[in-house]
């Protein structure tokens, strides 16, 4: 009797925790199209900063060295009298095509490797996964720093770095794909009819392998432009009259005692723009699951 | 069971020294060496820059070259600095024991926090603690470490007080840039937990087992959370090696001592020698410990053992 009640009010607290949570639930549609809404942000931020910034990035206010934010400056001036909110806007810019560019690159290399492996299998299988795993010794975050620092900090060179320590997980994911959709009947019914290769290959193979890839894109740019910015902090960056966030960043650290603002909002700008890129990640993730869609 | 292990044993030490081969072969090619290096301020005749080369053996063949670094590394030689002349192996025997205290700090937070939250969000699907240990998982990998690293300095070191922002002397130090660690790592078990608790309560033995009228507490914790562990474990081996490059940026932001630190003062005065022998020796322990990682959940987990000994 005594373990009937219990079992009541652990059913009744837990009904409680569930309708108090439906009201929350909602939250998660609203932080989805908040974090589109950060994304379009920083994209036009990157595109035509001057429509957001109030000031130029290089021009300095003599007279408002280190100011904490007020409205004139929104999120204060650096040791320069720069306004660092204009930085942070104009900084947008290389931080942003680094990481994209870093995608591309890494997405399409890896992609690429991952379907031959899956598609041909055998030898070629053999000899490009191991490419991966000889790639896979170093982590990551050290592989980008080591290729940055024997090339030397260029654009390009930071794009090189930091797609190929992202390679191995695209070209892995892309090879379980493969492998799992090309012995699917519809794929042994087409060749039963006697399509070409290339032809079933081309138009369903692929089409039905892609989907994983956009979710790992989403995920991984955030993860390139934190390595991106990573770099930068530790004086990889690409170097230029307007710096990127990760340079903004460990230029602020140097004065965090006399001006917390300098470090905090670049900082700022980089955790908001990558925890908006993995909430979408994650939403097309459940979108394309099957599974969790029914669920 | 011993065959397994010989051949993961086998397969991992061949990847390293492909690992070797290339980084190797990519230094070799590259237009610079170390001797530019060592003469970039002083530009000398090109007579001293060749008698530097024969001296260090970069005018041998590459296979030569190849075997003497490789014969190099298995007496524990990992190279010497361009600047100062010293070895590297030294370097790294001191600053390890910080870095190794960082990183078993981080872990332990990351696996503790990690697996006790994603499993309450799973049990709990779609409650308030599901949504808690989704948020967690969210942050803990979009924010950037030298950012959260920074805003605890300033939250606990400059206005609180209780820690110091710097250093690497005493325990109060380690517990900073341990939680910004761990932090991360949290973040990326929390969502792996989840998942796979998730996956694994939806499978019919479960069912079965509900069916048979063991308790929850049984159900959930002597038979799901078993079976739920091994991505989270794949997941711990994944981190160390994040944890272990991910030192390079905390030690910097902490000021702390430790493998991290040399790299990252080796970018800053352009030693290279610094900075491979190091990543070598990272990319050894963490192959070493993946190996290990892999070979224990063969042994814990019957269906991969089965699998791998009848696959080869």
């Amino acid at each position: 009797m005594q373990k009937l009640e219990t079992i009541k009010t652990k059913s009744v607290s837990k009904l409680k925790l569930k309708r108090f949570s439906k009201g929350i639930l909602h939250l998660e549609k609203m932080m989805l199209a908040a974090a589109i809404f950060i994304i379009a942000f920083f994209i036009i931020c990157a595109i035509v900063p001057h429509w957001v910034a109030m000031y130029s990035p290089t021009k300095m206010f003599p007279t408002a060295i280190l100011q904490p934010p007020s409205f004139k400056h929104l999120f204060g001036t650096d040791y320069f009298g720069r306004d660092v909110f204009s930085l942070v806007v104009y900084g947008s810019k290389t931080s942003l095509l680094l990481g994209i560019s870093a995608v591309i690159v890494g997405g399409f290399i890896g992609a690429l490797i991952g379907t031959l492996a899956g598609y041909i299998e055998g030898i070629v299988d053999m000899i490009l996964m191991r490419m991966i795993e000889i790639i896979q010794t170093i982590p990551s975050v050290l592989l980008a720093l080591a290729i940055a620092a024997v090339l030397g900090s260029s654009f390009t060179n930071l794009v090189i770095a930091i797609s190929v320590s992202a390679i191995p997980t695209y070209a892995r994911v892309m090879r379980g794909q493969i492998l799992s959709i090309k012995n699917r009947p519809y794929i042994l019914a087409s060749k039963s009819i006697g399509m070409r290769n290339s032809v079933i290959f081309l138009k369903h193979v692929l089409p039905n392998a892609y989907s994983p890839l956009l979710v790992m894109a989403s995920n991984g740019l955030g993860m390139a432009i934190l390595t991106g910015a990573g770099l930068s902090f530790l004086g990889l960056g690409v170097v230029s009259e307007i710096p990127d966030w990760g340079f903004l960043l460990s230029q602020g650290r140097n004065y965090i005692a006399a001006g917390w603002w300098i470090s905090t909002f670049p900082g700022l700008a980089i955790a908001l723009f990558v925890l908006a890129v993995n909430i979408l990640g994650d939403s097309l993730r459940d979108q394309l699951d099957p599974k969790k869609r029914l669920s | 069971m011993i065959k397994l292990i010989f051949n993961r044993g086998l397969v991992a030490l061949f990847v390293l020294l492909g690992a070797l081969f290339s980084v190797f072969s990519i230094n070799y090619f590259l237009p610079t060496d170390i001797v530019d290096t060592l003469l970039a301020e002083n530009a000398t005749s090109t007579e001293v820059a060749e008698n530097l080369r024969k001296e260090l053996g970069l005018d041998l063949p590459f296979t030569k070259q190849f075997s003497n670094y490789l014969v190099d590394l298995m007496h524990g030689d990992f190279g010497q600095s361009a600047i100062d002349g010293e070895f590297v192996i030294e370097k790294i025997w001191t600053q390890l024991p910080a870095t190794v205290v960082l990183t078993v700090a981080s872990l332990l937070i990351a696996v503790i926090v990690g697996i006790t939250l994603g499993v309450l969000a799973a049990v709990h699907r779609n409650t308030v603690i599901d949504y808690i240990a989704r948020l967690v998982g969210l942050f803990g990998i979009s924010m950037p470490t030298f950012w959260s690293g920074i805003l605890l300095i300033l939250i606990f070191s400059i206005s609180l007080g209780w820690f110091p922002a710097m250093g690497s002397d005493g325990w109060r130090s380690v517990i900073l840039p341990a939680i910004t660690l761990g932090l991360l790592g949290a973040g990326f078990i929390v969502r792996v937990v989840r998942n796979s608790m998730l996956e694994v309560l939806n499978e019919p033995y479960i069912l079965t087992l509900r069916a048979k009228g063991l308790t929850e507490h049984i159900v959930l914790y002597r038979h799901a959370l078993k079976n739920a562990l091994i991505p989270a474990i794949t997941m711990i081996g994944v981190l160390l090696g994040d944890f272990l490059g991910g030192t390079v940026v905390i030690e910097t932001v902490f000021a702390r001592q430790g493998l991290g630190r040399i790299v990252a003062d080796a970018i800053t005065a352009k030693d290279l020698p610094i900075i491979q022998g190091v990543v070598f020796f990272i990319a050894i322990v963490y192959v070493m410990i993946n190996l290990c990682i892999d070979i224990s959940y063969s042994i814990i987990d019957p269906r991969i053992r089965s699998r791998q000994v009848k696959g080869g």
